[in-house]
């Protein structure tokens, strides 16, 4: 794959973006900026405003008000054909009509390049698929059609690519696949590509930069590991994998640690991971930062530990990890995830058990009012 | 697993065997429908069309093999011949241009009034062809307001419409429109409105996304509309019967009369005949041309 290209390829900016449909903010006032070259995942429940985003920076749909420009260069008014910019559809919508050469020729012909023949080539070659250059969209598989869509739109080298849900329609084995191949196609060719997806776990092995939206809004953004590490609200503590969160309020705190009281139990924050404004805070770890230990074994917890006890009321065995839920005094469960890496006993059903974690795994977050409202939407993404 | 697999083999051969004689049976009730009201009819058509006059006996043949029936018929009405394919042909093209943008809009943009709007299209013929065409009769008559206006612009050759080959054209227009409106509709409807957004995205303006993927995706419709609507032209006569004069009949009239005026069945099924190759061939290359076999 030839790379001749001589421009730099600049950031792309989403400055107070929304996009009213009736009384309704798909998208609420969105300020982004996606640097140039990056893997920029959106992620957000179906509803949540990332395709409509999407859409927008394609020039599918108009925004009510806001500016998007790649660069110094305003894009907002131009159409979707003047936009240097391509989109590998959800469900691909390869022409029909055309063979797999003549949609990846299609960009490049409407904008009168004369000899297509190499570029064409050479990118059915980037995406392996040169030997079917003659077939038609219907004779391929999911995932061949899935790379057709990528060549289509990248042949043109766009300064954006953008990619609505592009693995959605596949088996989940061929989408690990095809998460690994993007990211190579992307890494080869280095343009931004910007993919929104519902999928947490496609995000997260796939883009370096993840903003997860809800409500038209982008609730948290970051890399990966810092997102999942460190969530700073309710919502993306419960989207981005699982979270064991505790309401409760600020008793007292140093310049390194905060001390919680959430149901008569004593919880340690660090400062540095706080990140709720009042007292009001909620204290939450990840299922598996968290150990379980018998009864007896109580003087096995290193000191300063955040430290529960409570009844196990289920053991599910994954492979490489066992899953436990266990109720607590007050009724409410804690989820804990523990590698199967310990030879013997594990923990049955209806045993006593602790469980601890070290206060560095541990965040807070604002609590009060959003904690209903944002848990309500978690849980009815888990439904 | 050798003593296995030809167990196998024998009963899913079984029920394959009882699977396509199934699709025999099914064939039945369509297979003695056509016998019975084509293939007989046909074969009694094409010997009437053979058949030489008793002397002295008007309206009465006797079996024969009279080719020159053919010949006759040929030389004394290819004019009415010409002329039904040109009036059909204008008639499906102008069908064309009236019926596209409509299934257009009703595919693409009529949003909830969709159902409303194909009702419409088919509303018409709840009342009687021949009545329909009655009231091009009125529509188009000497007083009328459209014989008026063109007349206040003088475009009009003899100074009417009625009883003119534009009445003929007009009237098999209108009630061949929503045949042509139908088959388009259903192709258009079926594209996805993503390929157009994708081709779109692809720098494409709207009138080439337009002529590189709406239109090639619509040709099925194209093909069976202009299919649907030119066969029944062509051979159509209650339109040139009440809407056009002696000077203005269609091959359906000729055949028309000599079957039920001049009992001259011979010459009448000469002339079917040669109306149904004709359509055939011409169908044929047409279809050739569009190059969508597969998709009729």
């Amino acid at each position: 794959m030839a790379h001749d290209r001589d421009r730099n390829v600049e950031d792309l900016h989403l400055e107070n973006l929304t996009k009213m449909f009736g009384d309704v903010a798909a998208v609420d006032n969105l300020t982004l900026t996606i640097p140039a070259g990056s893997f920029f995942a959106l992620l957000g429940a179906s509803g949540c405003g990332k395709t409509t985003t999407l859409r927008m920076v394609a020039g599918l749909d108009d925004p009510t008000s806001g500016r998007i420009s790649i660069g110094d260069n305003d894009i907002t008014s131009l159409r979707a054909f003047q936009r240097p910019v391509n989109t590998v559809f959800q469900s691909y919508a390869l022409f029909p009509h055309l063979d797999i050469f003549e949609n990846v020729a299609f960009g490049l012909r409407r904008r009168g390049v004369k000899d297509v023949e190499p570029a064409v080539n050479a990118m059915l070659e980037l995406v392996e698929l040169a030997p079917m250059a003659r077939r038609k969209p219907n004779q391929l598989s999911g995932g061949q059609q899935q790379r057709v869509a990528v060549a289509r739109a990248l042949i043109n080298e766009p300064d954006v690519l953008l990619l609505d849900e592009p693995l959605g329609a596949l088996d989940l084995k061929l989408r690990r696949q095809m998460q690994i191949e993007l990211k190579r196609i992307q890494t080869e060719v280095g343009t931004t590509f910007v993919h929104v997806t519902h999928d947490q776990e496609e995000a997260m092995t796939m883009a370096d930069t993840i903003a997860v939206m809800n409500a038209g809004r982008i609730e948290q953004l970051g890399d990966p590991a810092s997102i999942y590490e460190l969530p700073k609200t309710v919502f993306v503590a419960n989207f981005l994998g699982q979270s064991n969160l505790f309401a409760g309020t600020r008793v007292a705190s140093d310049s390194n640690m905060i001390e919680v009281m959430a149901n008569g139990i004593k919880f340690l924050v660090p400062v540095e991971r706080n990140s709720a404004p009042s007292d009001e805070i909620i204290v939450g770890i990840r299922p598996e930062k968290v150990t379980v230990l018998d009864l007896p074994d109580r003087e096995k917890i290193p000191i300063g530990n955040n430290t529960l006890e409570g009844t196990v009321v289920d053991v599910s065995y994954a492979g490489v990890s066992t899953q436990y839920l266990i109720t607590l005094p007050w009724g409410q469960d804690i989820t804990v995830f523990e590698q199967n890496v310990i030879v013997g006993d594990r923990s049955s059903v209806g045993d006593r058990v602790l469980v601890h974690w070290a206060p560095e795994h541990t965040f807070g977050l604002a609590g009060g009012e959003t904690l209903l409202a944002t848990t309500a939407q978690a849980m009815a993404k888990g439904a | 697993m050798v003593a296995v697999l030809p167990s196998t083999g024998t009963t899913s051969g079984v029920v394959a065997q009882r699977k396509s004689r199934t699709g025999y049976f099914l064939l039945i009730p369509g297979m003695t429908w056509l016998a019975i009201f084509f293939a007989i009819p046909f074969v009694t058509l094409f010997l009437t069309s053979l058949q030489a006059p008793v002397e002295g006996q008007s309206g009465q043949y006797v079996p024969a093999f009279q080719i020159s029936n053919y010949s006759d018929a040929l030389t004394e009405y290819w004019p009415q011949f010409l002329r039904s394919f040109v009036y059909a042909g204008i008639a499906t093209a102008l069908a064309l241009l009236i019926a596209y943008p409509l299934a257009y809009f009703i595919a693409f943009k009529a949003g909830r009034w969709r159902a409303l709007m194909l009702v419409l299209v088919i509303a018409p013929s709840f009342a009687s062809f021949l009545l329909r065409t009655y009231a091009w009769k009125t529509i188009l008559s000497d007083e009328g307001f459209i014989t008026s206006f063109f007349n206040y612009l003088h475009l009009l050759p003899d100074d009417r419409i009625l009883n003119t080959g534009i009445a003929v054209i007009a009237g098999l227009t209108y009630n061949f429109l929503p045949f042509m409106i139908l088959p388009l509709y259903a192709a258009l409807e079926r594209i996805d409105p993503r390929l157009m957004e994708a081709s779109n995205d692809l720098y494409a303006s709207a009138f080439t996304t337009f002529r590189r993927i709406t239109w090639p995706l619509s040709l099925p419709g194209v093909v069976a509309g202009t299919l649907l609507t030119f066969i029944p032209a062509t051979g159509d006569y209650i339109n040139a019967a009440l809407l056009g004069s002696t000077q203005d009949r269609m091959i359906g009239n000729v055949i028309q009369t000599n079957f039920i005026q001049f009992r001259d069945y011979p010459t009448a099924s000469a002339l079917s005949f040669v109306l149904m190759l004709a359509i055939l061939s011409l169908v044929f290359i047409y279809i050739r041309r569009a190059g969508t076999e597969d998709l009729v």
